[in-house]
């Protein structure tokens, strides 16, 4: 496998983009993505994205947007893993890259969510848990991960307000990045006081409906040393699928996909969680974010609570976490999440992350998840 | 001889009481609840329906009998509130005990009395010998309408019974049925709740056939009231089988272990039948039943039974009627009441 | 949301939880599989969940999917069978406040939902509290 490196990197401001088309959102950060690399031409592109049929009634977008990018004739691939559909198309991408196939691919994901109504979208969404034997008894995407925070309450006794430190945080760090949907703070008490959805989770606990795309250009590291941008190498990489049910896991407090696949990554990049500066992680619930810094080994099992309420996870401490915001407070199109977290953890490697900067970032990690942990993408980021 | 081998009860657990109705439509309750002799009525959730209380009264049935679900011959629901108007209830609960596909399976109505037409043809498809085991079922949903007399009693419940040759609880020894063609109560199509005569629902329908029912087929039996232990009549309100019982000569005593009416509401086509369920958990072996059901429009069944040893054995494989009847209640405001029987015009 | 065919094709599990198991690992599923995940085998042999169980987790959805939306709020809960085999449902005839972790529950037939007014009725198991 040759060395891949991201040398492009391009996203819009996300929220209700009542103006904008999937294509405009997806052109626009595309071309910006391209722009950033200095690039002028691409071999192949990979799009994220999980349910383009059910928000816009459009299917075979891999190659609507090939087309509208003006890259036709240039292969394209639509890639769905559910939330984790961006970060499967970045590795994807890499592997395309690494084995020689391919030397410029656009890795990209967008999601327009706003063109239906709310139910409409819940249903979207409620696409990712299992149909039969999960939606059909009412539950929904807030349910599963409320579940989770049930069980996970009851054996570590993580509290009900580490879980409103976790979207503390996030917004505290979004309210600094001028691309997220929600770029204002939240006290502790606003999250206990937010109207409840699936106790104990209320709506802050939540990541929110949202219209978006990011994208990155990747190619072999011998050219981006010719396109004279700083070389962000992507030197890990794991994928892992789980039960889809979660009724059907061994321990519901325990996100075994996110743990395989950051496994993988480690070993890939010969890496510890340790050796990691910035992690750009999934939390589309906040007690999400508690499962996934366990089973990447940021903390032991059961003491992510604590630690979040310690302040460990802010941007000035020792294990920073979600200094984009994370989704609670960038905003999640379900696609283009996972490439978003890459976008901020280059950002963060080219010191580019103004008031959000981790200092000497040297290393990161992206952790994008697909419904309640059916599968996990990990990507591990070195500066060179 | 055949007769009843298995029997089970399923009552819904919410309940609403007669002053809560009252109060919203400005109707005196003290009055209500003397003259229909009833205190408080059953209401189904909004996941229970006909089905539902069928399947689960069946299972109590089937763990009483004792028997392979695959020697069910005939699986027969009788209700006024089928879920569909055109899709058997039969077939969900064919399927669900596992019944199915070598079972005869349909679905009766005649207002309060399809309970008991379901075991009637039951039970004779076992007496021919066309059947091992059969399954009536009576169960309702029923609706009042809103402010109506009719809404303080129109409750929810089921009651199911296995017949068969073997392992009988209760002997059937005679049935009989008394009917004519007379509108006391009907409900068109498409209308959403049902319409009576009033007064013209008392002497000339209900009294009227129950009482020749029980005539008829205590005179085919050649019995008098003072030969059962127990009689149960349909019971529409909680005074009508006390009526009905003093014009043919049983006491109280014989009537009350039958009569659920007055916490339970009038369960239709579930009615009588779970007076039946009531009856036969206190029953002894040897004791002599006395059942007659009531459906508008009109008519009446009659069974007798003879209770037998096995009653023993199994009363308490499931739940009883009356334990049912008074545990885990939760009683409802009319809000809410009328949210579960969707009597709320919603934006569709 | 389901259609006819897709609701039909459930009926065994949904109304009489039939499951199957793996005859090398003895591993039950449910509802069933063509391939064992613990062992890979394909030999797998029907059987039946149990119909008791006690609650791992529960949580009370109170913003519900359009279909439930008349129902909400309602709990929903894991059970653990005690054949160990877990399964999804809702628990019903309970108080919110006597939800709790390692309640026993038993199997109820009860109606999920139905498809606005003309669609077809969904019934299925939920969960009522095992006195």
């Amino acid at each position: 496998m040759r060395e891949v490196a991201v040398v492009g990197i391009g996203m819009t401001k996300w929220g209700e983009l009542w103006n904008k088309s999937l294509r405009d959102i997806y052109v626009e950060t595309a071309l910006m993505a391209i722009d950033d690399s200095g690039v002028d031409h691409i071999d192949s592109m990979y799009i994220g994205s999980m349910s383009s049929g059910i928000f816009v009634g459009q299917e075979h977008i891999a190659s609507l947007l090939a087309d509208y990018l003006g890259c036709a004739p240039v292969p394209s691939t639509r890639v769905e893993t559910a939330c984790a559909s961006g970060g499967l198309a970045l590795r994807l991408g890499f592997m395309e890259v690494g084995s020689g196939m391919s030397d410029i691919v656009l890795v990209s994901g967008v999601e327009k969510m706003t063109d239906v109504g709310g139910d409409e979208a819940t249903y979207a969404l409620g696409t990712a848990a299992d149909q039969e034997y999960e939606c059909y008894h009412g539950i929904t995407f807030p349910g599963l991960y409320a579940l989770m925070a049930v069980a996970h309450m009851d054996k570590y006794g993580t509290t009900r307000k580490q879980l409103a430190e976790v979207a503390v945080k996030n917004h505290k760090n979004g309210s600094k990045n001028p691309l997220a949907q929600f770029p204002f703070e939240v006290t502790v008490d606003d999250v206990l006081n937010s109207v409840k959805v699936a106790d104990p989770l209320r709506i802050l606990d939540c990541s929110p409906i949202t219209d978006g795309a990011a994208a990155a250009i990747i190619c072999p590291v011998e050219l981006a040393k010719n396109l004279n941008k700083p070389i962000v190498k992507i030197t890990g990489s794991g994928h892992a699928t789980d039960a889809i049910a979660i009724s059907q896991r061994k321990d519901m407090t325990w996100l075994e996909s996110t743990y395989k696949a950051g496994k993988s990554a480690y070993e890939m990049a010969g890496k510890n969680p340790g050796d990691i500066d910035v992690f750009e992680v999934h939390d589309c619930f906040t007690i999400a974010e508690l499962c996934v810094m366990e089973a990447l080994g940021l903390v032991d099992k059961g003491k992510s609570g604590e630690a979040v309420e310690r302040g460990r996870t802010a941007v000035e401490g020792d294990i920073p976490v979600n200094p984009s915001g994370g989704l609670k407070s960038k905003g999640h199109p379900v696609g283009a999440t996972g490439i978003a977290q890459v976008v901020e953890i280059v950002k963060q490697l080219r010191e580019e992350s103004g008031e959000r900067q981790v200092k000497g970032a040297r290393f990161g990690l992206t952790q994008n998840m697909g419904g309640s942990g059916a599968s996990t993408v990990v990507h591990i980021f070195e500066r060179e | 001889m055949e007769g009843i081998v298995g029997y089970g009860a399923y009552i819904p657990r919410n309940r609403i009481k007669v002053e809560e109705i009252a109060k919203v439509w400005g109707a005196d309750a003290p009055s209500y609840k003397k003259g229909l002799m009833l205190e408080e009525k059953s209401v189904p959730s909004p996941d229970q329906d006909t089905i539902t209380m069928s399947v689960e009264a069946s299972k109590n049935a089937l763990k009483r009998a004792g028997i392979d679900p695959l020697d069910i011959g005939a699986v027969y629901v009788g209700s006024e509130s089928h879920p569909y108007a055109v899709k058997p209830s039969g077939t969900v609960l064919a399927e669900a005990l596992g019944a199915t596909p070598e079972v005869h399976t349909a679905d009766f109505e005649f207002a309060c009395k399809a309970g008991t037409e379901g075991m009637f043809v039951a039970l004779n498809l076992v007496k021919a010998g066309t059947i091992t085991y059969g399954l009536g079922v009576g169960a309702d949903t029923s609706q009042g309408a809103p402010g109506d007399a009719l809404e303080y009693s129109a409750a929810a419940g089921a009651a199911a019974f296995i017949f068969g040759k073997d392992k009988v609880v209760a002997e059937v020894l005679e049935t009989y049925a008394y009917m004519t063609d007379t509108p006391d109560f009907w409900r068109r199509e498409y209308e959403y709740y049902p319409q009576h005569g009033g007064r013209f629902t008392g002497e000339p329908a209900y009294f009227k056939h129950v009482i020749g029912a029980a005539k008829g087929i205590m005179n085919k039996a050649d019995m008098q009231a003072g030969d059962f232990n127990y009689v149960i009549f349909h019971q529409p309100n909680g005074k009508f089988p006390f009526k009905a019982g003093k014009i043919l000569g049983f006491s109280r005593e014989q009537i009350e272990p039958g009569w659920l009416v007055n916490k339970l509401g009038n369960t239709y086509s579930g009615s009588s039948p779970l007076g039946l369920t009531a009856t036969l958990d206190i029953a002894k072996p040897g004791d002599h039943i006395l059942l007659v059901s009531y459906g508008s429009g009109a008519g009446s069944d009659a069974f007798i039974l003879k209770v037998t040893p096995r009653i023993d054995e199994v009363r308490d494989l499931a739940p009883l009627t009356r334990e049912i009847l008074n545990n885990n209640k939760k009683y409802l405001e009319y809000g809410e009441y009328a949210k579960f029987r969707e009597k709320i015009r919603k934006a569709e | 949301m389901s259609t006819p065919s897709r609701y039909w094709r459930e009926i065994p599990q949904r109304y009489r939880l039939e499951a199957n198991s793996c005859a090398q690992c003895k591993q039950k599923f449910f509802p069933p599989r063509l391939v064992c995940p613990e062992c890979g085998s394909r030999d797998l042999v029907k059987t039946k969940i149990e119909e008791k169980g006690k609650v791992i987790s529960y949580t009370i959805i109170r913003v519900p999917p359009s279909q439930f939306k008349d129902q909400a709020p309602y709990a929903v809960g894991v059970v653990e069978m005690d054949d160990g085999v877990n399964l999804m449902g809702q628990i019903v005839d309970c108080d919110f406040e006597d939800l709790k972790l390692g309640k026993r529950v038993r199997i109820e037939f009860r109606k999920l939902f139905k498809k606005g007014n003309s669609g077809i009725l969904c019934y299925g198991y939920k969960f009522v509290p095992d006195s």
